[in-house]
């Protein structure tokens, strides 16, 4: 680590951030996520919160910080001489999308201005394996990393009142899926019925930063046999072992 | 049986919070959580009850409540004018409810929000280990009319009228707000630094429980960051100069410049502002 990164300082009266170098990429979040769990597990027994973001981690004490010098010192020995290594495999999770125009409601458009058939838009988006950096926005909004530049495009310039739970969307260069119904400006392409948030369950998220996804392509039948299926408390996520 | 609070009248704005949820940050969930915490705990204090007993939040115009069931009853923060069966009542001090009695509330005197904390606390369901409400999270997220509110009725032999506590309300008059430097606060040129400093604002209607906008424009030339972590009380600033300031609803990420960000009682005080409220920041680091 060279000296300017991590920063480390004190944000209000109860939280300190620690940033990393100003980039989105996947080595940064590495380095955010062994030293968020480092913090972690330094703090097991005190109650502190961290949050990460592509290049921060946020540590919120659930009390003022009495001594302020003490936690930084704290937080710079931990980093001190840290080796960063590649978190042991993540999760690789399989989320199944319905592409149908009922749902994709930009599919159109999205075809028309980036000159792609549906095919090849669908073929692009199922392809990668998407890079969970966090959770944010909404509860259980995965900020996901890896789309295909082909199928970047502006949001939409007058956002929609209301956008459904499970709308799969495409914003510049990123691509999401609203875990509720809200107000949205992203282009949607889809929809999931898996749910990415559930309020009864702990924890409510079972997808976490630095996880895999993966879209696959499902009929409008076999969406509404997964949609009951979750209604019935059967579904499970298919996962696997990601090994890069 | 039960006891219940029935609502009459739902008043302007009514939430059930605690002292916020704790532990779903990195869920994106939001930490909620009254807006004046001291009010709140001291609500709760007079009582005698844990800090982290459900209170309920009352913004500017109260409602009207019928108890079902005797009970101890506390009022802090703003002085909306309470009464019991139309009798007047004082806030800071514990009165005992009996089955039947109607509370209410009449003209708003100073502050914006008050807190009305009942022995026990309220008995609402807990999502995600708190009783706060959030829309999204919980079945309700403001108080309609005709909800029935649980709680638990009094022991008679543990009441104690004389509980009554001398609270300084200055705080919820004062125009100083107490804030630090935020993360990007040096990026803003002297002479935006020095507005920051010296200049007045006051409170846009956009206000809520999850921001708070400020009328006066700061214009700036920042760049938007790579969305990074925001926290209750965290100032952002908008490439069109808007000042807003991050309340306990807010979301937990967010991508606009953070200017300063707010001391604990920094909130508690910016809580206490209506609409048209002046205000100029005081920095402590």
């Amino acid at each position: 680590m060279n000296s300017k990164f991590p920063r480390i300082r004190v944000m209000g009266e109860r939280a300190i951030l620690v940033e990393f170098e100003t980039e989105i990429s996947e080595s940064i979040l590495q380095k955010v996520l062994f030293l968020k769990k480092k913090i972690e597990d330094h703090y097991h027994k005190v109650n502190v919160e961290v949050i990460n973001t592509y290049n921060s981690l946020l540590v919120y004490y659930d009390h003022t910080i009495d001594n302020v010098y003490n936690e930084v010192l704290a937080l710079e020995d931990l980093f001190q001489g840290t080796k960063i290594t590649k978190k042991s495999y993540p999760q690789l999770y399989n989320i199944p999308v319905c592409y149908d125009a009922e749902l994709g409601l930009d599919l159109k458009l999205l075809s028309k201005e980036n000159n792609l058939s549906l095919e090849q838009i669908i073929g692009l988006h199922t392809h990668p394996f998407y890079t969970v950096f966090f959770i944010g926005f909404l509860p259980g909004f995965l900020y996901l990393g890896g789309l295909d530049k082909k199928l970047q495009i502006s949001r939409k310039i007058q956002p929609r009142m209301l956008v459904q739970k499970g709308a799969v969307g495409i914003g510049e260069n990123q691509t999401g899926i609203y875990p509720k119904s809200s107000p949205g400006g992203w282009q949607i392409i889809g929809n999931s019925p898996v749910p990415l948030f559930d309020k009864n369950r702990l924890p409510p998220c079972e997808i976490l930063a630095g996880d895999k996804v993966k879209f696959y392509q499902v009929s409008k039948s076999e969406f509404e046999k997964i949609s009951e299926e979750i209604k019935q408390g059967k579904f499970q996520f298919k996962k696997t072992n990601y090994e890069g | 049986m039960k006891a219940e609070i029935e609502v009459l009248h739902p008043g302007l704005f009514c939430t059930i919070q605690d002292t916020g949820r704790k532990g779903f940050l990195k869920y994106g969930v939001p930490m909620s959580g009254a807006m004046d915490l001291y009010a709140a705990k001291i609500a709760n204090l007079i009582l005698r009850n844990p800090p982290e007993s459900a209170i309920l939040e009352i913004t500017q115009m109260g409602p009207k409540l019928r108890f079902s069931d005797p009970v101890k009853i506390s009022i802090c923060g703003a002085f909306l004018s309470p009464k019991i069966n139309n009798l007047p009542i004082e806030n800071n001090s514990v009165y005992r409810i009996e089955a039947g009695d109607e509370l209410s509330f009449g003209k708003r005197q100073f502050g914006c929000r008050t807190y009305l904390a009942i022995s026990g606390g309220f008995k609402t369901r807990k999502v995600l280990k708190s009783r706060s409400w959030l829309e999204g999270v919980t079945d309700n997220f403001k108080l309609n009319k005709s909800m029935k509110l649980p709680y638990e009725s009094i022991d008679e032999s543990k009441i104690n009228l004389n509980a009554a506590l001398k609270i300084n309300s200055d705080y919820m008059l004062t125009s100083e707000i107490d804030v630090y430097p935020g993360p990007e606060f040096e990026l803003l040129s002297e002479t935006e630094q020095l507005i920051l400093r010296s200049q007045s604002f006051s409170i846009d209607k956009n206000n809520n429980r999850m921001a708070i906008q400020l009328v006066e424009v700061l214009e700036n030339n920042l760049k938007p960051i790579i969305t990074g972590p925001v926290l209750p009380g965290t100032v952002q600033l908008t490439p069109s100069g808007k000042l807003i300031v991050l309340m306990r609803d807010c979301q937990t990420t967010g991508g606009y410049p953070r200017v300063m960000q707010l001391s604990e009682t920094g909130m508690n005080k910016i809580a206490q502002k209506i609409i048209g409220d002046s205000l100029n920041f005081e920095f402590l680091g």
